[in-house]
């Protein structure tokens, strides 16, 4: 019988649970790296053992863990005690340079700041990592300030794709509430050349040349909160996601605003329709259905928490625009918890399975793609990432 | 032989228990017992001081001989009692919090 692995980052610790295909019972492992934030973890689609973890302090910056089973075990790559002569440098899994050199790199110029000011790059953390869909050793990495990086060694050196940060718009990219994050990254699984990438606050991009040259895809976004509503870029981005199927059809969460773009980011256009708010982070797509799409819609960008403290998924069957309330199984009052952009995931079983977590450690699962809903765990830290495994 | 604590998050990265004891070649500065320290355990590269500037953590601080030497220059001299490992070289997370 198939099972599913449910990986979750929080603001402490990873947290791993796993049940059969039934989804029911759950097995609670962790927490691992306990202390620690763990923005993102994902395991590789070509090897579902190898996991890939994200794991930040302010005190003891970035570091990345790798795991070959599973996350029972994990490793720092090329974090070996005793290296051998020769070898490629240890200790680099966690070194994220912006890449300056004339071959490959651009001038490391300066992005916009909060108050308008120009501000030098700086490397943060690292919010997103996004496996390979063929080879377990190939990851990108999502990081702040936004930039985009890859390994081909399993994480154990980084090179940044530079064109995304030097193609130009670079200086007039500012960084949203939480920092100038690179947060959402879609590899297109019928063309390996075409990457689609989202910052928050500087917008959607894509490249067709496997990451030497990006575009901004923003046309159709709309938001009153900058200088000119409809710029090319400049919009709080706040996730993307496509089906496999049909990877043309983008679906975003914007700060305001759900959108649907039919030509791959070329043009977008509003589909909030009936939601009794458009404000959210998450947004994610049916594994069987591709036009049947799921939001957390959230009260507002000063009220981080549902609307009439009643947490609700709402899911459209049409692609957008008609929308119904999921809410059996769901606190429908005195709820005031966030839903944050990187923690929502589907499982590819037969009847699909929809998971969230929120700011209040709660992680809730559906098994039938959204018509019930029942906490996995309670009382997690707060959960940053959700990430799911459907396993064999 | 040096002695070096180090804090609980950096001990479990590196997978030691109680003190780490290292040997030093040469002058022992914070640069030296630092690189030896990060020789030893490549996973600790990047958590006490940046990797291209070598610069220390905001948020990392170093003490020995009830003495704060954070911002001491690195190649100064340690203090004999480091040197000589009558007392530890200490790194510590800044207090944050309430």
């Amino acid at each position: 019988m198939s099972k599913v692995r449910v990986l979750v980052g929080t603001r402490k610790g990873a947290f791993i649970l796993t049940s059969d295909g039934k989804r029911k019972q759950w097995e609670v492992s962790g927490p691992y790296f306990a202390g620690w934030e763990i923005y993102h973890l994902k395991g590789s689609p070509a090897d579902p053992n190898r996991l890939y973890a994200s794991q930040t302090s302010g005190w003891f910056g970035q570091i990345l863990q790798r795991s070959n089973d599973g996350g029972k075990t994990w490793e720092t790559p090329g974090g070996e005690r005793v290296p051998k002569p020769g070898e490629m440098p240890a200790g680099q899994s966690n070194k994220f340079v912006y890449d300056t050199s004339p071959e490959t790199g651009k001038p490391l110029t300066t992005h916009q700041f909060y108050d308008g000011t120009q501000h030098p790059w700086e490397f943060k953390r690292v919010w997103h990592l996004e496996p390979s869909l063929t080879d377990p050793d190939t990851v990108y990495a999502g990081v702040e300030d936004a930039a985009i990086f890859r390994t081909t060694d399993g994480a154990k050196t980084w090179h940044e794709l530079a064109g995304l940060r030097g193609h130009g718009t670079g200086p007039k990219w500012q960084p949203g509430a939480g920092g100038l994050g690179l947060h959402t990254i879609l590899l297109d699984p019928s063309n390996p050349n075409r990457i689609y990438i989202a910052i928050s606050a500087a917008g959607a991009f894509r490249t067709d040349d496997a990451g030497k040259t990006w575009k901004p895809i923003n046309q159709g976004l709309r938001s009153q909160y900058i200088p000119d509503p409809k710029a090319e870029i400049g919009h709080c981005v706040h996730r993307i996601a496509l089906h496999p199927s049909r990877p043309n059809v983008l679906f975003m969460q914007k700060h305001w605003d759900v959108m649907r773009s039919d030509n791959a980011g070329d043009l977008w256009q509003e589909v909030s329709g009936n939601l009794p708010t458009d404000f959210g982070f998450v947004i994610d797509v049916h594994a069987h259905e591709p036009d049947t799409i799921f939001v957390v819609p959230i009260k507002s960008d000063s009220e981080h928490f549902p609307l009439e403290g009643k947490l609700r998924v709402y899911r459209s069957r049409t692609g957008g625009n008609e929308w119904e309330a999921l809410t059996k199984g769901l606190p429908q009052s005195h709820c005031y918890v966030n839903v944050l952009r990187e923690a929502m995931a589907v499982d590819s079983l037969d009847s699909c399975g929809v998971y969230f977590g929120t700011t209040g450690g709660q992680v809730y699962a559906s098994a039938d793609a959204g018509d019930n809903w029942a906490p996995i765990v309670r009382d997690l830290p707060a959960v940053l990432s959700v990430e799911v495994q459907t396993l064999p | 032989m040096i002695r070096v604590v180090l804090p609980q998050h950096l001990r479990t990265l590196a997978r030691v228990e109680g003190e780490v004891q290292l040997n030093v070649e040469g002058a022992v500065t914070q640069r030296s017992v630092l690189d030896a320290l990060e020789a030893r355990y490549p996973m600790l590269c990047g958590t006490m001081r940046d990797h291209l500037t070598q610069k220390r953590r905001p948020f990392v601080r170093f003490f020995a001989c009830q003495e704060d030497l954070s911002h001491e220059p690195p190649d100064s001299p340690l203090p004999d009692a480091v040197a000589t490992g009558a007392e530890p070289f200490l790194v510590v997370g800044a207090i944050a919090g309430g």
